[in-house]
């Protein structure tokens, strides 16, 4: 199980020691234009999790493929570019300029911009046509049926599938007044993970893709859960606010819970979350 | 010195009351205290995110930070016992800068923090002017010996010389009451941060025309570089 960040959890140019230590770094997302994001305050703490309105702040397309990329090569670490946009168009036309890097990862789930109008497949479908490199798909566990939507992008050529993104949700300050500016925000930290291990759990039956998992990863605990659901990989997100070192951290103990559970990689985990012997040891 | 990736754990070597406010001490180890001004994340016991903190004092073998209990992740600071480990992460950001010839110190409420370990760093005692909303909040002036003391409805503003090398740090009415009396002075700015290090872009202000991270870009700015007051009170935290 490789450890990535989520995107838009990490710079990995204001923090490369920390981006070094994942097994590959995502970036935020870059969209055509340049996007300066919503207006302050963007984020606020909630009850076991967090809300974000960043707004996909970006340098745009130009400035990151002249700029940006070429400085993240650099870091000599793995890159998978997050790529978002409003048609499918702007996404397929980021991903004909893209070369020389693991994988794209389509973002079409930002809670904290107006959705791109086409649907997803339909956005896979024209990202397929650009580009041969590996395409991601990221999707919400707000769609009433995250696995019709995983079944749609992988038919129009998708070869994996980032579960899930944060899903839009509200703060109230002590004034009763929505703590951020843009009012609602993207909900991610603890409280998301049983949403995520769900999402990841019936897309993986419905699509056998590979699967990074993400959504209120804390621990190796949390990460050998997503495995045990069927990722292949997991991502960090909130908790690299709280620890940039948690990558270290979650690769170390991630030994440990499988130990503990009795399997030799969180690999062979995958079989047990379905076996009905071990329903009774899910934890509470 | 700590590396970004490997944030350490610190014990709480004291918890002490100043008025209103707590002054919270932990084990150094091999933090460097950095420039006054620049800030630390402390873990919040309890809770998800940390809460930055600019240095307060730097005894030997010791940092020392001011807490002012205004929501969940600063009342769980306030209670933490000496003994307890937190984690801490630091120094972040930009600092004062130090090369200035007649110094004014301003500081304002839970805003005068930062401003002990700079009067230390620039030696001599330097003019020091700090505001409070009662006499209360006004005893953690005691950290400032020498200091000219003012309370509401008296404002610092109305005290200081713009003629002067004006360093400061407070609620942002005074800040921008500040910067239109001083547009060189240094002022300390705060805003909601998830994390401290740049990476969840939370903390942005209006900075040279543009929405910046406070973390990377600041806090302490020059006041000619602020392009937009936020005009909202960011000093209390969501009551999760």
């Amino acid at each position: 199980m490789r450890i990535l960040n989520a995107s838009g959890c990490l710079d990995a140019l204001a923090a490369p020691e920390v981006a070094r230590q994942l097994d590959a770094f995502v970036t935020k997302t870059v969209t055509p234009l340049p996007r300066e994001g919503n207006a302050p305050p963007r984020i606020a703490e909630t009850a076991h999790g967090m809300l974000n309105a960043i707004g996909l702040a970006n340098p745009g397309r130009e400035r990151f493929l002249a700029d940006h990329l070429p400085r993240l090569r650099e870091l000599g670490i793995p890159l998978w570019v997050s790529v978002g946009g409003f048609c499918a168009d702007d996404y397929a036309e980021t991903c004909a300029a893209l070369a020389e890097i693991e994988a794209i990862e389509l973002n079409l789930s930002c809670p904290n911009v107006d959705e791109a109008a086409d649907s997803a497949a339909e956005i896979v479908a024209a990202c397929r046509r650009a580009t041969e490199l590996r395409l991601y798909a990221k999707l919400s566990a707000a769609h009433p049926d995250v696995a019709e939507v995983a079944r749609a992008v992988a038919a129009a050529g998708a070869d994996g599938l980032s579960l899930v993104n944060t899903l839009r949700a509200v703060a109230l300050d002590k004034h009763l007044r929505p703590a951020l500016a843009r009012g609602s925000g993207g909900l991610s930290g603890p409280s998301l993970k049983p949403i995520a291990l769900h999402a990841v759990g019936v897309c993986h039956e419905a699509t056998g893709l590979p699967i990074v998992g993400m959504g209120g990863i804390q621990s190796g605990r949390d990460a050998l859960e997503f495995a045990a659901c069927g990722a292949r990989d997991a991502a960090l997100g909130t908790v690299l606010f709280a620890d940039p070192g948690a990558a270290g951290r979650v690769r170390s103990e991630l030994a440990a819970a499988c130990a503990e559970v009795g399997v030799a990689t969180p690999e062979d985990a995958a079989s047990l979350s379905k076996s009905p012997e071990t329903e009774e040891k899910v934890p509470a | 010195m700590q590396s970004l990736a490997s944030p350490s754990r610190h014990r709480v070597t004291g918890s002490e009351r100043l008025g209103l406010y707590t002054l919270l001490r932990v084990e150094r180890g091999d933090i460097d205290p950095g420039v006054p001004g620049q800030f630390f994340m402390l873990e919040a016991p309890g809770r998800l995110l940390p809460r930055p903190f600019s240095l307060c004092l730097a005894p030997p073998g010791e940092l020392a930070f001011l807490v002012d209990p205004i929501g969940p992740g600063t009342e769980a600071l306030c209670a933490v016992q000496p003994g307890e480990e937190i984690r801490v992460l630091g120094p972040l950001g930009h600092g004062y800068r130090l090369d200035v010839d007649r110094p004014l110190l301003v500081g304002g409420g839970i805003g005068i923090a930062p401003l002990p370990y700079l009067a230390e760093r620039l030696g001599g005692s330097p003019n020091t002017v700090v505001g409070f909303r009662s006499a209360e909040h006004a005893e953690a002036a005691a950290l400032l010996p020498g200091a000219q003391v003012v309370i509401d409805p008296v404002l610092v503003t109305e005290l200081i010389d713009p003629a002067m090398d004006i360093l400061a740090c407070g609620p942002e009415p005074m800040l921008e009451a500040v910067a239109a009396l001083c547009p060189t002075a240094q002022l300390a700015w705060e805003a909601p941060m998830a994390c401290g290090y740049g990476a969840c872009y939370g903390c942005v202000v209006e900075i040279d025309g543009h929405l910046k991270r406070l973390c990377l870009e600041g806090p302490v700015l020059d006041a000619s570089r602020i392009s937009k007051w936020l005009s909202v009170t960011k000093s209390e935290e969501v009551p999760a």
